[in-house]
């Protein structure tokens, strides 16, 4: 156990200093910090003279105001300005981007409003849609009042319709807790995949490295192979762990100090608020359990090349499996009861990602759950015990390499022949 | 405090790279493992470490089964040497001093002595793959001993050395030595093993085909070596009869003959033919013994 220690703490010791993981926690930091200051960044960016004037030429004389005042409680960003002049001054101002635009209001035989919208260029869809729309109301509402009905009719009329939705199953979740879990289990599963596919790799090469330089029958005349590889497998994890500690730290940070202007944001959208806590106790569990599993298999898989180079080339297996997952989680967001994303969450290489997808966006039994997590269990005792094997032999195995057909080579050199 | 090997059998599928070894290697004592390649050296070293389990037999040190919570009394310096290439020598060390069960503080001042011994201490803060290769097997050398294992295992240790070095390295396995480590050694340089070591065997496909005392061997072998320098031809001399091997030179000839009496003939033969500058009667040398032993199988 002691021999463990040794290990655990060389590894994670060398890789946090090394410049690789220094230069990726610098860039990985800087993003989170550019996430967070997104919208003063896009402000930034964004029109610093302040608000889009917009010009009016208003021939009916009653539009203006109404206009001017719905749009702009719509807009802040938005500015209508009356102008008196004639319409080619105004189209000459435009072009001179004294305004950013022009609407011309006039009236037709209906009595009714019509426009034309004159920009230098007509690529900003927002602000010409925010223009019809109020004015298609005060159409809606000029035409109405012209049929004589009266204003309290008019307000019935525009009030917005009660819908409510109720799930008739006591356990289903609500739709905002639906939208809400998306939110989550996405975030997860792409985080899963993303820590994964790292981690895996440095572990398969870290293990490949070792034999290329061929220190490694050094280290396992020193220390047993199986706490060899399980000490580099932890190792790595609590690089992986520093590294997130630093990035989620530093982003909770940001986002306290800026909690105002998120709230109603991406943080939002993402269902980043209030998320529930044995959600995240399970996608902890499942991310510790998927992790562990890929890492031995990703150290399996490390201990059978002897060249660095080759190291790609035997975990691409694995890479396919962790992808295949996470289709199947990414189309089981739409589609959380189909027989395929019910039977995923109990195949042990997909049920740390499909699993906590069931979990946020179903009610599912506990038994349920804890099936899938003793399956996943059971699984990573059954690949640590045939790894270390691999482990065993494969570390002493040099010479061409790369085909899955050193996986018997290996555990036959690891055993007794009879 | 005695290395046994007992009937130890190595078999991977059908090929055995081991067959029923027995060596007793008692403690303090230099052990030489000779044969050719692929002769089942590395293998016996790596069973001897754990690091393959055997099909059958046993080994014990000091009557006990060598296993890992052991392995701080073993130091094994590896055929393929193999170091960190991007650490220092100081950081590459304290590693694997810590592995073999090495309390921290006890390894620099360890370390620092070993570097002045080997005339490199400036080699303390350079990475590895800053080194000639020949620096490079001292630092390995000192992964192996730094922490005084009793059960040295060192695989080709002086191969790729230059003489200078090869001096110095064995030297410091005398030491070792005379301090009372057991070594274990595999070299294909025969002038070596002959100088240091008091026991032998000399593997061929897996099964020792001589053992025992230097000395011995040397004796039992029955044939020696003859050499004779002179003026004139000694091409007569090949069809001899005890004459085993002749072998031209620029001065006269060697000659392997079948033992002491032959020589006493030759002398005979010799006289009145012309000017001798030398006649020496030589103990045959590991290296014969290796080439007839070993050689006679690839024929």
């Amino acid at each position: 156990m002691n021999k463990f220690w040794v290990i655990l703490e060389h590894t994670y010791l060398e890789k946090i200093k090394s410049k690789t993981f220094i230069i990726m926690t610098a860039l990985l930091l800087l993003s989170v910090v550019a996430a967070v200051n997104f919208q003063s960044i896009m402000d930034f960016f964004g029109d610093d003279d302040g608000k889009d004037q917009i010009a009016i030429i208003d021939e009916t004389g009653f539009i203006f105001e109404p206009y001017k005042q719905s749009v702009e409680t719509l807009d802040e960003e938005l500015e209508l300005v009356e102008f008196t002049g004639t319409e080619e001054d105004a189209k000459s101002a435009v072009q001179d981007e004294e305004y950013d635009s022009l609407v011309v209001v006039e009236l037709n035989q209906e009595n009714l409003p019509e426009a034309t919208y004159f920009a230098n260029n007509i690529t900003d869809s927002s602000t010409q849609t925010t223009l019809q729309e109020q004015l298609q109301n005060l159409k809606v509402a000029i035409s109405i009042e012209q049929t004589g009905v009266d204003e309290a009719t008019i307000q019935e009329i525009y009030a917005p319709i009660s819908f409510d939705t109720v799930a008739l199953d006591d356990d289903a979740k609500t739709m905002e807790e639906m939208f809400q879990a998306q939110g989550i289990v996405y975030v997860m599963v792409f985080f899963m995949y993303i820590v994964v596919i790292l981690y895996g790799q440095m572990i398969a090469q870290d293990v490949a490295n070792e034999k290329s330089s061929r220190v490694m029958e050094i280290l396992i005349s020193s220390a047993s192979p199986v706490s060899h590889m399980f000490a580099k497998i932890f190792g790595v994890a609590l690089v992986g762990l520093t590294q997130i500690l630093l990035l989620v730290g530093v982003g909770l940070v940001l986002i306290n100090s800026k909690k105002d202007e998120l709230v109603g944001g991406m943080l939002d959208s993402f269902g980043l608020v209030n998320i529930p806590m044995d959600l995240i106790i399970y996608a902890i569990i499942f991310f510790l359990l998927g992790y562990t599993l890929y890492a031995t298999l990703a150290a399996m898989l490390g201990s059978l090349v002897s060249r660095a180079e080759d190291v790609n080339q035997l975990i691409t297996p694995m890479i396919i499996l962790i992808v295949i997952a996470f289709l199947v989680a990414m189309f089981g967001l739409g589609a959380p009861e189909s027989t395929l994303v019910t039977i995923s969450s109990f195949i042990p290489f997909f049920a740390p990602m499909v699993m906590i997808l069931r979990i946020g966006m179903l009610n599912l039994p506990l038994w349920e759950i804890g099936l899938s997590i003793g399956i996943l269990i059971l699984t990573i005792m059954i690949m640590g015990l045939i790894g270390a094997r691999v482990y065993k032999g494969g570390v002493l195995m040099y010479g061409k390499s790369g085909s899955l057909k050193d996986f018997t080579k290996a555990i036959r050199l690891s055993k007794k022949e009879k | 405090m005695t290395l046994l090997i007992n009937n130890v059998t190595k078999r991977f599928g059908d090929f055995t790279a081991v067959d029923n070894l027995n060596l007793t290697i008692p403690k303090n004592e230099m052990f030489g493992f000779l044969g050719g390649n692929g002769a089942g050296k590395t293998t016996t070293f790596r069973m001897l470490l754990g690091l393959l389990d055997k099909t059958e037999g046993e080994i014990t040190w000091n009557n006990d089964s060598i296993s890992y919570d052991k392995n701080h009394l073993i130091g094994y310096l590896p055929e393929e040497r193999g170091l960190y290439p991007k650490l220092t020598v100081k950081n590459q060390i304290t590693y694997l001093a810590k592995l073999r069960g090495m309390a921290k503080p006890d390894i620099l001042p360890e370390l620092e002595k070993w570097l002045e011994r080997f005339k490199v201490p400036e080699y303390m803060n350079k990475k590895v793959e800053e080194l000639s290769k020949g620096n490079q097997q001292k630092i390995q050398f000192i992964s192996a001993v730094i922490h005084k294992p009793e059960l040295l295992i060192l695989d080709e240790p002086f191969s790729g050395l230059d003489p200078v070095n090869v001096e110095m390295l064995k030297e410091a396995v005398l030491d070792l030595k005379e301090q009372g480590t057991t070594i274990v050694f595999s070299s294909h340089q025969m002038a070596v093993v002959e100088e240091l070591c008091e026991n032998l065997c000399i593997l061929q496909k897996g099964r020792p085909v001589v053992q025992g005392a230097l000395r011995e061997i040397k004796r039992s072998f029955g044939k020696k070596n003859l050499r004779i320098h002179a003026d004139f031809s000694l091409e007569f001399l090949k069809e001899f009869p005890g004459v085993v091997k002749y072998r031209r030179n620029n001065e006269g000839c060697e000659l392997q003959i079948l033992n002491e009496n032959v020589s006493q003939d030759i002398f005979q033969a010799l006289q009145n033919k012309g000017f001798i500058r030398k006649f020496d009667l030589e103990e045959p040398s590991l290296n014969d013994i290796f080439i007839e032993k070993v050689g006679a199988s690839y024929e």
